[in-house]
């Protein structure tokens, strides 16, 4: 019975007084979908516009790119990796966020997730999507990407399986797969509340062949419950193993700044950071776009700033670690590397990442700060355009600073660098936009659960 | 054939109150049908199987075996390449590949198992015949049992039914 009452406080916690009936939240979460009249979309089309021409100057730029080759990014001979495999790091991170938030949030028994878990793993697949593009596209012959596939050829050749760049395939498309089951099982019941309470027969259609011909029976409920749990089991070491696999694309190096056994955790936080900011944002976007007031409330953003917090002092102590493990592994190339990121070319943006990363978010120990809506939003952007210079500059010292002195050379971008990251962009908003109005943004019957320990006995 | 008695209930208590009573009073449960899970609904239904998630561990330990003896087969035997004077069969780096697919193929041996249980996608199901049957995905909640055969054991259940409560009992058939 505790256990009930509990869940009774909880719903009265999370959702606003609006919310709180199961009619209510089916009305708030369906009303985008199924009432498009009473909404002007005004906003939302000029996001689609702005978006839309953005996401032409992705497609121009990948054009350009598999025309004219890498040559046209600022990648030199020292610095071969630069935008696009931080990029890479960066968008994969935020893909980690949705699967990792939802899945251990479940695996937890925080009830809030339900107001974001369904945006948070839509996020999640459409950026582990985007991720995926930018080493097939920095591999400088991409059209032949599927070579990573072990497939009979006619070289009768096989993937070299000791290469950590085969583990990120592997791991970025299980992922995506998996994150893929794993969101539209959770979406099921939703698609058949939708189903029931379409109007037209286009809606009602399209709604009913997707929902499988759900009809709430306990029976499948109960397998369902059991599913999705053992999902999320699985789905925690999966997200985890798929950061680290990324954080050993450098771990597993020689490089100076890069052979440390620290990065695979450390990236993981790092991913768990970005991505929470990114919802965030997402969270506030959807609440006020969609009206989803009631479900979406100030309790949310407190809570996830406390998240960011927490990840924040984590990340800090990362980089303390490295540094001390500069100093005290007693290298000479790493000494130099720690001095050279502090004090060299790319000291501005350095320092402007620890600011980011390190200080701005210790404003959350206010609760004045987590509660704030327009706080949190600003703190959280600032914090993922900090998670991304992080990634720019682990790429970017170490490559410029390696062991051979006359290898040394610095690293500039180009237009097309920032075509390609800000089109990559746009076409995650792209991607959104179009979910916000075709799925539930909320999950509906989540939201009913939460709030049936009212009135349950 | 099956021949039901659906009863249509408001709250979630009511139905968990009448599924119990019916269960103590003999009637045989067939379902329950709710917008969202109600706890202890299953375990009344004598649904308390989990071999779902034995299911998946098979599947996902078939899929990493596979792809493990994929990479022993072509690194060790098909074309073996010393690199380095690494071993051929470098077990600690052939151990993410298996990881990654086996709990891909874990969780879709998962939603293919779960998908053969429950008898789905079923678009059409003759409950759906129940006018207001819609409602069971929104904020209503129903009890199916197995209608006894004969007539007079009928009414009386449809009788013992309203007496639990329940706004509405249909009879479906098919």
């Amino acid at each position: 019975m505790s256990s009930r009452d509990d869940r009774a406080k909880e719903a009265l916690r999370w959702i606003a007084p609006a919310g709180r009936s199961i009619d209510a939240v089916n009305a708030i979460v369906a009303a985008p979908l199924l009432e498009r009249q009473r909404w002007s979309w005004r906003t939302w089309w000029i996001a689609f516009a702005v978006s839309l021409a953005l996401t032409g100057a992705m497609a121009i730029s990948i054009a350009w790119l598999l025309i004219e080759g890498i040559g046209i990014f600022g990648n030199n001979t020292t610095v071969v990796w630069g935008f696009p495999i931080a990029n890479y790091v960066w968008w994969i991170g935020i893909g980690n966020a949705g699967t990792l938030i939802s899945a251990m949030l479940l695996l937890l028994r925080q009830h809030w997730r339900a107001s974001i878990n369904r945006f948070a793993e839509a996020m999640t697949l459409f950026a582990a999507a985007i991720a995926g593009i930018f080493p097939i596209l920095h591999l400088g012959r991409p059209l032949y990407f599927y070579w990573l596939a072990p497939y009979p050829n006619t070289m009768a050749l096989w993937p070299q399986w000791r290469s950590a760049l085969i583990w990120d395939f592997w791991a970025i498309s299980s992922y995506i797969l998996f994150s893929l089951l794993f969101w539209y099982i959770g979406l099921v019941p939703d698609l058949a509340t939708l189903r029931d309470r379409a109007k037209g027969t286009m809606a009602r259609t399209l709604f009913g062949i997707f929902a499988l011909g759900w009809r709430g029976s306990a029976r499948h409920w109960h397998t369902l419950h059991i599913y999705h749990m053992t999902m999320a089991c699985l789905g925690v070491p999966l997200v985890v193993s798929l950061h680290s696999v990324v954080g050993l694309d450098f771990a597993a190096s020689l490089m100076p700044g890069w052979a440390e056994t620290i990065f695979p955790p450390y990236f993981v936080v790092g991913a768990m950071y970005s991505g929470f900011t990114m919802v965030i944002v997402l969270a506030a976007a959807v609440r006020w776009g969609l009206r989803m007031q009631a479900l979406i409330t100030i309790e949310h953003f407190e809570v996830m700033a406390k998240m960011l917090l927490a990840a924040s002092t984590i990340m800090t102590l990362s980089y303390c670690t490295e540094w001390f493990t500069a100093w005290y592994g007693g290298e000479g190339a790493e000494r130099r590397l720690v001095v050279y990121a502090f004090t060299g070319d790319y000291r501005v943006l350095y320092w402007l990442m620890l600011v980011f990363n390190c200080v701005i978010a210790q404003a959350f120990w206010f609760p004045a700060a987590r509660r704030s809506i327009a706080a949190v939003v600003t703190i959280g952007i600032l914090i993922n355009v900090g998670m991304w210079l992080e990634r720019m500059t682990i790429v970017l010292n170490t490559l410029s600073h390696g062991y051979a002195v006359s290898m040394w050379r610095t690293y500039a971008p180009t237009l097309w660098d920032f075509l390609l990251l800000f089109g990559s962009l746009g076409f995650f908003a792209l991607l959104f936009l179009i979910f916000c109005r075709a799925l539930p943004v909320v999950s509906m019957h989540e939201t009913r659960r939460l709030l049936s320990a009212e009135a349950q006995p | 054939m099956s021949a039901l008695l659906v009863a249509e209930f408001h709250e979630a208590g009511a139905l968990t109150t009448a599924a119990r009573a019916a269960t103590s009073a003999g009637l045989p449960l067939a379902d329950a049908f709710s917008p969202f899970p109600i706890e202890g609904m299953a375990e009344l239904l004598g649904e308390t199987s989990t071999r779902l998630r034995i299911w998946m561990f098979v599947g996902g330990i078939a899929v990493a075996a596979l792809a493990y003896a994929t990479e022993v087969w072509s690194a060790v035997y098909n074309y073996p390449i010393d690199s380095g004077g690494r071993p051929e069969h470098s077990w600690p780096a052939f151990l993410l590949f298996p990881f990654a697919v086996g709990i891909f193929g874990a969780a879709l041996t998962g939603f293919i198992g779960l998908l053969v249980k429950c008898g789905l996608p079923r678009l059409h199901h003759p409950l759906f015949e129940i006018n207001g049957f819609e409602r069971v995905t929104q904020d209503r909640f129903m009890l199916a049992l197995h209608a006894p055969p004969a007539d007079a054991d009928k009414r009386s259940a449809v009788d013992w039914l309203k007496q639990a409560g329940a706004d509405n009992v249909w009879e479906l058939e098919w």
